[in-house]
């Protein structure tokens, strides 16, 4: 019986929120590797490009809101999600012909980009402040739990209680599907494969005749799937609030480049390596110890590797020692 | 003369525009908005020397400025005796045990050939001592942050003059860059930037939250000044005579005694603060004179040169028998090391620290906007660069109050996009700097005062 417990206890404080919040980076992190692969640069924009588009998500929530048009027990951001995608892209693509092409054609090197989408993420930074303020904004509706703690204390007699939220069973769920997509996408499809080639060698590809106009489109669509779905969903699970999501952007980019920058499959589970390693080193197991140990054996402390404080720091630390001994990545990166 | 027109002229344009602020606003803004420029402008100084001379990105600056303050902090802040003797032994201890790991790493590093078995055994040792180090210093810690946890709480410093602290930043920053450098130096330029953000990052959070150097978010106030203070000013007889001779003449129109003496006990409170403003602005600019003096030898000495050719083509410069590994690192070290003056500079003007105020957007990318807008690899263009950002950073949210205002003259006030507008006017500051460094970049992409080498 205590180990059941013991097992509950890792799989509530664990093993469901590292998932969720790996869904939520691996998502951000495909992005910065589809840009850092396609069009060969590091995109500092990318925490307030998600941002953009959650942002214009919640605006649409509200719309709906207003309308009172609802999904039941799903959250309504569903519905406003195809719109926020929509403007998202638009936003993209008009950055894009404004800023970062002019740079392609004068074929800068990669410091260049990224100096640019320092500006990029300043000005993005601006409108997304301007129009909906840096406050906390929680635009979640609909049923919250699928299974609430006491209730499934109750059901199974158990002591330790399972929690699950609607919005970590949404984010996996979402991540799964939308991931075996793009997988799919780049694997099977021409224009998927025309991008592999296209990222493994530019002039290869274009001797071949692929068109790199339709590249950086369908890169940037994807790009603007992913931002803003990723996006969504972490606002979903936790809340929205411009600031944390630039935060966010560091992660993103360990998970990235820990599983091999420009390799997509690499950055999915990077997300989760990020993820799980921040939650078990600051985790306090004094509660899963006094489960499974003889009451004799009991630790007196909260049995923590590393103060919750330090969260951020570990993912950090990991990714300087990932760069340090393989700079290219985990699961080898640089070809899509 | 002439070759300088742009340089003379691009700096009259900016203090004539502090000057309007002071007559427009008020000259403590004038003042404070002088007084960071200066801050700014040693801090772009140092990015400058890293990018314009060697082309080293290092999107770290924010960590070296922490450290900066921090050094600040550790210097000028008396020592605080019952905490020491409550846990300075156990911290002491640890400081020991971190020595003695760092000795014996190097020991197997030199000794032993490369292997896997040598890399394993490293990780593990430095594992195990981080365990032992834990354990040691808890105790320790938990009764240092409990000597007086509203006041102190923490072990203080030397109780030494708070300038002293702008060496001993430079050097703390100067000792952070060289084992940053020694590890992440060899990294590719945009592996480097992200690299040293996050390692700028993980500065941060220490600073955070280990309360028993820093105080953490709790803040450490009140610190020492190398300026005199507004209260002790004002009772001062030698001030109040200097400012009654500077305002003599609007004084002398106040025919009424009592009333006499109440502008003049204005203008005294006022200009104390000035006054202060002024004693600050004086010390940093005899920093920044200094820098600049020391940056632009630099620049046209053999060194400088040689650091250009390494920019330019790093394998050229390898083959013609330069130590490009260890020139990098020294360039950065310096580089670093002017940022962390800065750092102890910027908390000797406010008289605080507050490690919750660090944030990458105001002390990294913000001081880059500055390096790229001024011109990089030309020390002037980079202190013009931040005189520009800053004054536009602290004057954007009066200068678009305006512009709403005028373009939404017509439209009454209770419309709610005008109030929402309104509302938002601190954050187009951003947009202004966004938009400033994306056409800086495209149109004039060595900033405003180019980069000039003239060869001699």
């Amino acid at each position: 019986m205590d180990l059941i417990n013991a097992i509950i206890l890792l799989l509530n404080y664990i093993f469901i929120p590292g998932l969720t919040y790996g869904s939520q980076l691996a998502l951000g992190a495909i992005f910065v590797t589809l840009i850092y692969g396609i069009l060969r640069f590091a995109n500092f924009a990318t925490g307030d490009m998600m941002s953009f588009g959650t942002m214009m998500t919640i605006l649409f929530t509200w719309y709906f809101q207003s309308l009172g048009i609802s999904l039941g027990v799903l959250p309504t951001a569903l519905i406003a999600l195809p719109f926020g995608i929509l403007f998202m892209i638009l936003y993209m693509l008009t950055i894009d012909k404004f800023v970062f092409k002019y740079y392609r054609a004068q074929k800068s090197p990669p410091v260049q980009f990224a100096m640019v989408s320092i500006g990029v993420m300043f000005v993005t930074q601006a409108v997304v402040r301007i129009i909906i303020g840096p406050g906390d904004r929680r635009f979640f509706d609909g049923e919250k739990f699928i299974i609430k703690a006491r209730e499934f204390k109750e059901m199974t007699g158990l002591n330790e209680g399972l929690a699950l939220k609607s919005t970590q069973v949404l984010t996996i769920f979402v991540t799964i599907i939308l991931v075996s997509l793009l997988f799919w996408f780049l694997n099977k499809t021409k224009t998927g494969k025309s991008m592999k080639a296209y990222s493994d060698n530019e002039d290869l590809a274009l001797l071949s005749g692929i068109d790199p106009k339709k590249i950086v489109l369908v890169t940037w669509v994807i790009a603007g799937i992913l931002a803003t779905i990723g996006g969504a969903l972490y606002g979903l699970d936790k809340s929205f609030k411009p600031f944390t999501y630039f935060n966010n952007m560091l992660p993103i980019f360990a998970a990235a480049i820990v599983g091999g920058i420009g390799n997509p499959f690499g950055a999915f589970l990077g997300g989760y390596v990020i993820a799980f390693s921040e939650i078990l080193l600051t985790y306090a197991y004094k509660k899963f110890f006094i489960y499974i140990l003889p009451e004799s054996m009991e630790p007196e402390g909260l049995v923590q590797l590393l103060s919750t404080d330090y969260k951020f720091a570990v993912s950090f630390s990991i990714l300087v020692i990932v760069l340090l001994y393989r700079p290219s990545g985990i699961f080898k990166g640089k070809v899509l | 003369m002439r070759k300088n027109l742009n340089v003379i002229a691009a700096y009259s344009i900016m203090m004539v525009l502090i000057l309007l602020v002071g007559i427009f606003q008020s000259w403590n803004i004038a003042l404070s908005i002088f007084n960071l420029c200066l801050i700014s402008a040693v801090m772009t100084m140092g990015a400058n020397i890293q990018w314009g001379y060697a082309g080293l990105i290092n999107f770290g600056i924010m960590g070296y400025t922490a450290l900066g303050g921090l050094a600040a902090v550790i210097i000028s802040v008396d020592p605080v005796q019952e905490a020491w003797r409550a846990g300075g032994f156990d911290i002491l201890m640890c400081l020991w045990l971190i020595i003695v790991m760092v000795l014996v790493i190097r020991f197997i590093l030199k000794n032993f050939e490369k292997s896997k078995l040598r890399t394993y055994s490293i990780a593990a040792l430095i594992i195990a001592a981080i365990i032992i180090i834990r354990v040691t210093a808890e105790p320790g810690i938990e009764k240092i942050e409990a000597v007086n946890p509203a006041t102190t709480g923490f072990l203080g410093g030397f109780g030494l003059p708070i300038i002293f602290s702008w060496i001993v930043g430079a050097l703390f920053a100067g000792g952070l860059a060289f084992i940053v450098g020694k590890v992440a130096l060899g990294l590719r330029a945009d592996y480097l930037a992200i690299a040293t953000l996050l390692i700028s990052e993980i500065i941060i959070a220490i600073i955070k939250h280990e309360d028993w150097l820093t105080r953490g978010v709790k803040n450490v106030i009140g610190l020492k000044r190398p300026a005199p203070y507004e209260v002790n000013l004002q009772t001062t007889d030698w001030f109040i005579n200097l400012v009654e001779k500077f305002k003599s003449s609007k004084l002398d129109l106040i025919t009424d005694l009592s009333e006499r003496q109440a502008a003049l006990n204005q203008f005294v409170i006022e200009g104390s603060s000035i006054f202060v403003k002024l004693c600050y602005s004086g010390l940093f600019l005899v920093v920044v004179i200094i820098l600049l003096i020391l940056t632009q030898k630099a620049l046209y000495s053999p060194w400088g040169r040689m650091m250009r050719a390494i920019r330019d083509n790093e394998e050229a410069a390898n083959a013609m028998g330069k130590n490009v590994v260890k020139q990098h690192l020294l360039i950065f070290i310096l580089g670093s090391a002017i940022v962390g003056i800065a750092g102890a500079m910027l908390v000797t003007q406010d008289g605080l620290f507050t490690p919750g105020s660090y944030r990458p957007m105001r002390y990294t990318f913000l001081i880059w906007v500055m390096v790229i807008v001024g011109g990089s690899g030309n020390n002037f263009g980079a202190i013009l660069g931040g005189f520009v950002v800053w004054f536009l950073w602290i004057e954007a949210a009066p200068i678009s109050m305006f512009l709403i205002n005028f373009f939404t003259a017509s439209i009454p006030e209770t419309n709610a996009i005008k109030a929402h507008l309104i509302e938002s006017v601190p954050y187009f500051r951003f947009l202004l700097m966004g938009l400033g460094l994306l056409f800086i970049m495209r149109y004039r992409p060595k900033g405003i005062l180019p980069e000039k080498i003239e060869i001699k």
